[in-house]
C-alpha cells in the first residue's frame, strides 16, 4: 500500500485517536512497541542455506516464525556480511507453495503412473514405498533401487541415507547432486594428493599478493569470499587478479589481467605455465625432489557419454581413464616444452602478453598466490585433469600449504564438501576418503556398523547422469530424491532424465519443500522441513563444520528428510531385502527392521533426550525417543579420527562458529600438510603430503584432447550455462522471494552485441536455443551482466520455465562422472522480433 | 520385399511407441514455478521486464535488510576505477543529491574497526543491494514482518485472555 504524505499523517492520527479512546486498534498502528517481552527476538546462529562459503548468519525467530536474518559477526568467515540471498533467507521457507502433505499420483483410489496427484498420509506414502522398494529387490536385485542426494543434506542426514543404502538396502547406487558439482574436484584431490578438500583456509586471502579466478564467477557465485578479495586487492594496491574466464563476467570489474579464452584452452594455457616456470628456470627443486612424484596419465579417455556412442567406441582407455605412470622430470619438462607462448595465445585467443602475466603470478617467487576455481574447471569434460594441473603450479614452485600459498577449489554446495564429501554419499564412496572397492575400506565401515563381513556391495553404484540413463533403460525400478531439483539441473533432459522418469517401468519419489519441475515429473511427492526447520550440519569449502539448532516448525505435515529416511527404514525387514547367505552370517537380525539394523544399534541410539540442548525443538529425536544427530554424527565421527580427517566432539559445535578439520585435542588445523600447522606433519619433515603412500603428491602430465562437441556449420555457437547471484542453482527458493525475483525474474539468453546483430535481432527478441537434444526459448540480452565474446551464447539455469539442459549434452569428464554444463554447440532460430 | 513390409510395420509401431511416451511426459501435477503437466513443452518467453521508471524507496522487512535499489543502474561503472554509485551515495554527496548515504556499517572493516571511508569489503554495492524490476510474483510469499507477527500474538493474548 502506498500512501501520500497526507493520507499517512491522517491515518496516524485516526490510529492515535482511537488509542485515547480506548479502542481495539490494529497493530501497527501505535508508533511504538516497548514491551520487552514482545520486542526481545530469539537470536540464533546458524550457517547460510545456499552456497558452499559457509556464512554463518544470525536468524531472529518470534512466535515460531522467522522474522529477520543478517550476517553474524561473530564469524570469521562473514564477520557481519552477507550477500542478497543471504539477507533475504528470512523469506525462503514461506512461498505460498510449501508442500505440507505427501500426495501420490492415483486413479481410482490407487497408484497409477498415470494418475493426478491426491493427498494422502504419510503411512500409506511409506507402505507404498515398501513395497515398492521390497518387490523391485526381490525381482530384481539391490541395483534396481537408487537414490539421488544432496550437499545441500545435512551430515546426518546424508549418513543415515548413505547407510540405509550401502549397508541397509546393499546397493552403492546413491549419489549426490554434488556430483554434477564437485566430482572432478574430488578426483583432483585425491589423484594428486590421496585426500581431499583443500590444504589451505579462506585466511589464505589476507596473505595473498596475487589472485587467479580459474573458470570461478566469485563475484556473483562465492560473494563473501568476493568480498574479501576485493578488501585485500583495494587495500593493498601492489595486490594483483587475473580473471580467465570463456566470457566476462561480473569478477571481471576487479581484474588487472582480464583473459577470455576459447572453450577448453585451459589444458594448453596451464601445460604452458609450467612450461614458463621450468623454462625461465623458477622450479623449487628442493620442494620439487622431496615432497613431488612426476606421473604421466593415461590419455584417449572419452567422453563419459553412453557406452555405445561413437566417441565412446573410438576412445582407447575410456573403460580405465584413472591410471598412470611415472616420468621423470625431464620426461615432464619434454612433454610440457610442446605448450609455448606462442600456441597457447593462438589456441585460447588471450594474447601473449596476459598469458606471460598470468604466468609470472606462479613462477615469480616473490609472490604468494592464491588460485581459485569452481564450475569452469570441474564441469568440464576434462576437468580432474585440470584439477591436476593447477595443482602442479603450485607443487613445481613450492606454493602450497603455506598462508597466502593456496590452491584453493571452491565448492558450490552447503554442505557438499560436509555431507556428500566427507560422508561420502557418492556411489563409489565410504567416510572418510574410503571406497567402496577397497575391501579393508568395506571391512572397517562393517565393524564402525556393526553388520557381518560382506555387507557392503564392491561394485560401484551407478552415478548421477548413468541414474538417468538407467531409468530411462528401465534397470532402475525404484527412484528416491531428495533436496535436488534433477529434472531441472539435470543434463540433456528431454532425451534421459525425463523419459527416465516418467518410465512406466520405474516409481520416483521426490522429497522437496516445494513443487518443482522434479516434484512434477514424480510419482510420490513428501513433503520436506528445511534449513532451521530442522536440527542441522553442515561443512564448508574451507573444512569448516558448524551446526544449527532447530528454530521453527515446519509447515502442515511436513518432515525432514532424517525423518523421512528413518522411519521408512522401520517398514522394511533385513529378511526382505537380504539374501539367505548374507542373513546366515547374522542370523540375530534376521527378523529386525533396517531401523533396528541401522539406528537402533547400540550406537546411534545411545544419547538420550536429556542430552539435547536446554531450550530448543528437535523433532526428529523426540519422534524417535534418542538424540538421533548426536548419535549419528559420533558415530560417523569414528571414521575420520586419527585420519587426518578429525571432527571435534558433537556438542562444541553447538556453542562455536565451526572448526575446520581435522580438529585435534580441541584444536583446529589451518594449513594441512605443513608443520607448524597440521599435527599429523611428522616434526623435522617440514611438508608432508601423508595421505600419499610415499608422503609425496604427484605432479601430472597430461595432453590436450578436443571437446566431445564443437560449433559447426549447423550449431555454430557454443553454450554456456551457469548461475547468477540472486538465485540458488534451480531458483525453487529464491524465485518464490519477491525482491530476489523482481531483480532477476527471467533467464535471459546473453549474447554479443554482434552476433545479435548478425542474427539480425536486438536485446528482447525471443529466440529459440536449439541443439542436437532440445530447445528452449528465451530473451536476449546484449548488455547484461554476463558479457560472452563473438561465438558464445549463456544461459542461466534457475528458471523452471527455460530449461536450458534441453539443449546441454550430457557428456562428463570420464574420471569424475561430472557432466560439462559449460560448453556445448547450439544454434540460435528467431521466435518473434522485439 | 517381405522384409520392407515387416520394417515399415515395425517403424509404425516404433514411432506410435514414440507417441505415446511423448504424452507421458507430461503426465499431471501441481503447478509450481511452472505450470504443473509441461515439462516436454517449449514455452513461450515473457517480454524482457520492465525497470519501474519512478518506484518508491521500499519498507525494509526487517531493519538488517540492505535496502533495494528504487532506481535504474544501467551502465552504472563500479569497478576497480571507480563507483558510480557512491556520487551520490557518499557521506559527502548524499543531502545534495538527496540520496540516502551509505550506511554507517559500511564504514567497519573486518575487525570493526571504523574507517575513513566506505570499506572495501563493501565496495560492489549489487552483491546486497539489487535494482527491482516491475515483474510480478510467481508465488505469493506468506513472510511477516516482526510487526506483524507481534500484532497476531497481541491479538492472541487479547482473544486468549479477554474473558
Amino acid at each position: 500500500m502506498k500512501l501520500t504524505r497526507r493520507e499517512f499523517a491522517k491515518a496516524n492520527a485516526a490510529a492515535v485517536a482511537a488509542a485515547t479512546a480506548g479502542m481495539a486498534m490494529p497493530i501497527g498502528a501505535t508508533n511504538l512497541i516497548t514491551n520487552a517481552e514482545l520486542t526481545q527476538l530469539n537470536w540464533n546462529k546458524a550457517p547460510c542455506r545456499f552456497c558452499g562459503v559457509g556464512c554463518s548468519v544470525m536468524v531472529g525467530t518470534q512466535n515460531d516464525r522467522i522474522v529477520a536474518t543478517h550476517g553474524d559477526v561473530h564469524s570469521e568467515v562473514n564477520r557481519g556480511l552477507n550477500c542478497v540471498k543471504g539477507y533475504f533467507l528470512s523469506k525462503i521457507l514461506y512461498g505460498q507453495d510449501r508442500l505440507q502433505q505427501p500426495m501420490l499420483r492415483k486413479r481410482n483410489g490407487v497408484y497409477d503412473k498415470r494418475g493426478d496427484f491426491e493427498p494422502v498420509s504419510w503411512d500409506e506414502a511409506f507402505d507404498l514405498m515398501a513395497d515398492k522398494f521390497k518387490t523391485a529387490i526381490r525381482d530384481h536385485g539391490p541395483d534396481s533401487v537408487a537414490m539421488f542426494g544432496s550437499g545441500q543434506w545435512t551430515i546426518w542426514e546424508g549418513y543415515a541415507a548413505s547407510k540405509l543404502f550401502k549397508a541397509g538396502l546393499r546397493t552403492n547406487n546413491i549419489d549426490p547432486n554434488a556430483r554434477h558439482c564437485m566430482a572432478s574436484a574430488v578426483f583432483g584431490f585425491m589423484r594428486t594428493f590421496g585426500s581431499d578438500e583443500p590444504m589451505g583456509v579462506y585466511d589464505d586471502i589476507e596473505h595473498a599478493n596475487a589472485f587467479v579466478l580459474w573458470g570461478s564467477n566469485m563475484a556473483e557465485m562465492h560473494p563473501i569470499l568476493w568480498t574479501r578479495v576485493t578488501d585485500r586487492r583495494l587495500s593493498f594496491p601492489d595486490t594483483q587478479v587475473a580473471v580467465l574466464s570463456t566470457f566476462e563476467h561480473r569478477s571481471f570489474d576487479l581484474a588487472d589481467i582480464p583473459m577470455v579464452m576459447t572453450p577448453n584452452a585451459d589444458v594448453v594455457i596451464l601445460n604452458y605455465i609450467a612450461n614458463h616456470i621450468i623454462q625461465t628456470d623458477r622450479v623449487d627443486r628442493d620442494f620439487v625432489d622431496s615432497h613431488t612424484n612426476f606421473v604421466r596419465a593415461v590419455d584417449d579417455i572419452g567422453y563419459g557419454l553412453r557406452d555405445e556412442h561413437p566417441l565412446q567406441q573410438a576412445a582407447a582407455n575410456a573403460d580405465d581413464p584413472n591410471r598412470w605412470t611415472s616420468m621423470s622430470f625431464d620426461e615432464f619438462a619434454e612433454h610440457v616444452s610442446d605448450f609455448t607462448l606462442e600456441r597457447a595465445a593462438r589456441e585460447s585467443g588471450v594474447s601473449e602478453g596476459r598469458l606471460e602475466q598470468l604466468a609470472e603470478l606462479y613462477a615469480d617467487p616473490d609472490i604468494k598466490v592464491m588460485t581459485f576455481w569452481t564450475m569452469g574447471v570441474n564441469q568440464h569434460t576434462r576437468g580432474v585433469w585440470v584439477n591436476n594441473l593447477i595443482y602442479n603450479l603450485h607443487l613445481l614452485t613450492g606454493k602450497i600449504s603455506a598462508p597466502g600459498n593456496s590452491p584453493f577449489s571452491l565448492t558450490g554446495q552447503p554442505s557438499a564438501c560436509g555431507t556428500a564429501r566427507e560422508v561420502g554419499t557418492f556411489a563409489h564412496r565410504l567416510p572418510a576418503d574410503r571406497v567402496v572397492t577397497n575391501p579393508e575400506h568395506r571391512a572397517f565401515a562393517e565393524e564402525v556398523w556393526k553388520l557381518p563381513e560382506g555387507t557392503i556391495p564392491e561394485r560401484v553404484g551407478f552415478h548421477a547422469v548413468e541414474q538417468s540413463r538407467k531409468l530411462k533403460d528401465g534397470e532402475i525400478k525404484v527412484y528416491w530424491t531428495q533436496v535436488n531439483n534433477n529434472m531441472q539441473a539435470g543434463p540433456n533432459t528431454q532425451q534421459e532424465t525425463l523419459p527416465g522418469w516418467r518410465n512406466e517401468e520405474a516409481f520416483v519419489i521426490v522429497s522437496d519443500i516445494y513443487p518443482t519441475a522434479s516434484a512434477q515429473a514424480a510419482d510420490l511427492i513428501l513433503p520436506a522441513a528445511s534449513w532451521v526447520e530442522k536440527e542441522g550440519a553442515f561443512g564448508n569449502s574451507e573444512r569448516r563444520t558448524q551446526f544449527f539448532h532447530q528454530l521453527v516448525t515446519a509447515p502442515g505435515e511436513a518432515r525432514s528428510d532424517l525423518w523421512q529416511l528413518v522411519e521408512f527404514s522401520k517398514r522394511i525387514r533385513v529378511d526382505e531385502v537380504w539374501p539367505a547367505d548374507q542373513l546366515d552370517k547374522a542370523p540375530e537380525h534376521r527378523d529386525s527392521t533396517l531401523f533396528d539394523l541401522l539406528y537402533a544399534n547400540g550406537q546411534v541410539d545411545r544419547y538420550a533426550l536429556s542430552d539435547m540442548e536446554e531450550g530448543y525443538a528437535n523433532q526428529e529425536a523426540e519422534a524417535f525417543g534418542f538424540y538421533i544427530q548426536k548419535g549419528l554424527f559420533e558415530e560417523y565421527a569414528r571414521f575420520g579420527r586419527g585420519k587426518g580427517k578429525d571432527l571435534d566432539d558433537f556438542d562444541n559445535y553447538h556453542q562455536n562458529r565451526g572448526k575446520r578439520w581435522p580438529v585435534v585435542d580441541g584444536k583446529e588445523t589451518l594449513w594441512r600438510y605443513r608443520e607448524g600447522y597440521d599435527p599429523y606433519v611428522e616434526a623435522g619433515r617440514g611438508v608432508q603430503f601423508y595421505a600419499k603412500p610415499d608422503d609425496r603428491a604427484l605432479i601430472f602430465a597430461v595432453p590436450d584432447e578436443p571437446p566431445p562437441e564443437s560449433p559447426d556449420d549447423e550449431f555454430p555457437y557454443w553454450l554456456s550455462t551457469g548461475r547468477v547471484l540472486e538465485h540458488w542453482h534451480t531458483g525453487s527458493m529464491t524465485r518464490r522471494v519477491p525482491e530476489l525475483h523482481r531483480a532477476v525474474p527471467a533467464a535471459l539468453l546473453y549474447m554479443h552485441p554482434e552476433d545479435a546483430r548478425a542474427e539480425g535481432v536486438r536485446r528482447g527478441s525471443e529466440m529459440k536455443v536449439i541443439s542436437r537434444r532440445g530447445e528452449v526459448r528465451l530473451r536476449v540480452e546484449t548488455r547484461g551482466r554476463v558479457r560472452p565474446p563473438r561465438g558464445l551464447v549463456y544461459v542461466p539455469f534457475f528458471d523452471a520455465n527455460r530449461l536450458i539442459n534441453n539443449v546441454v549434452l550430457d557428456a562428463t569428464d570420464p574420471i569424475s562422472k561430472q557432466t560439462d554444463f559449460k560448453k556445448c554447440a547450439v544454434r540460435l532460430e528467431l521466435v518473434s522480433l522485439a | 520385399m517381405k522384409w520392407l513390409t515387416m520394417l515399415s510395420l515395425s517403424l509404425a509401431l516404433v514411432v506410435a511407441g514414440l507417441v505415446v511416451a511423448e504424452e507421458h511426459r507430461d503426465d499431471s501435477a501441481p503447478d509450481g514455478l511452472r505450470p504443473g503437466g509441461t515439462l516436454s513443452q517449449s514455452l513461450p518467453a515473457p517480454p524482457l521486464a520492465g525497470e519501474p521508471r519512478d518506484a518508491g524507496r521500499e519498507v525494509l522487512n526487517y531493519p538488517e535488510q540492505p535496502p533495494v535499489i528504487p532506481h535504474g543502474i544501467r551502465d552504472y561503472q563500479v569497478d576497480v576505477r571507480t563507483n558510480r554509485c557512491l556520487t551520490c551515495h557518499s557521506r559527502s554527496e548524499a543531502v545534495q543529491a538527496g540520496a540516502p548515504m551509505v550506511s554507517i556499517s559500511h564504514f567497519r572493516d573486518r575487525h570493526q574497526q571504523v574507517l575513513a571511508a566506505v570499506s572495501p569489503d563493501r565496495y560492489f554495492c549489487t552483491q546486497c543491494h539489487v535494482p527491482q524490476t516491475d515483474a510480478s510474483p510467481i508465488v505469493p510469499n506468506t513472510f511477516l514482518t516482526v510487526d506483524e507477527v507481534l500484532g497476531d500474538m497481541l491479538q492472541e493474548q487479547r482473544e486468549g485472555g479477554g474473558q
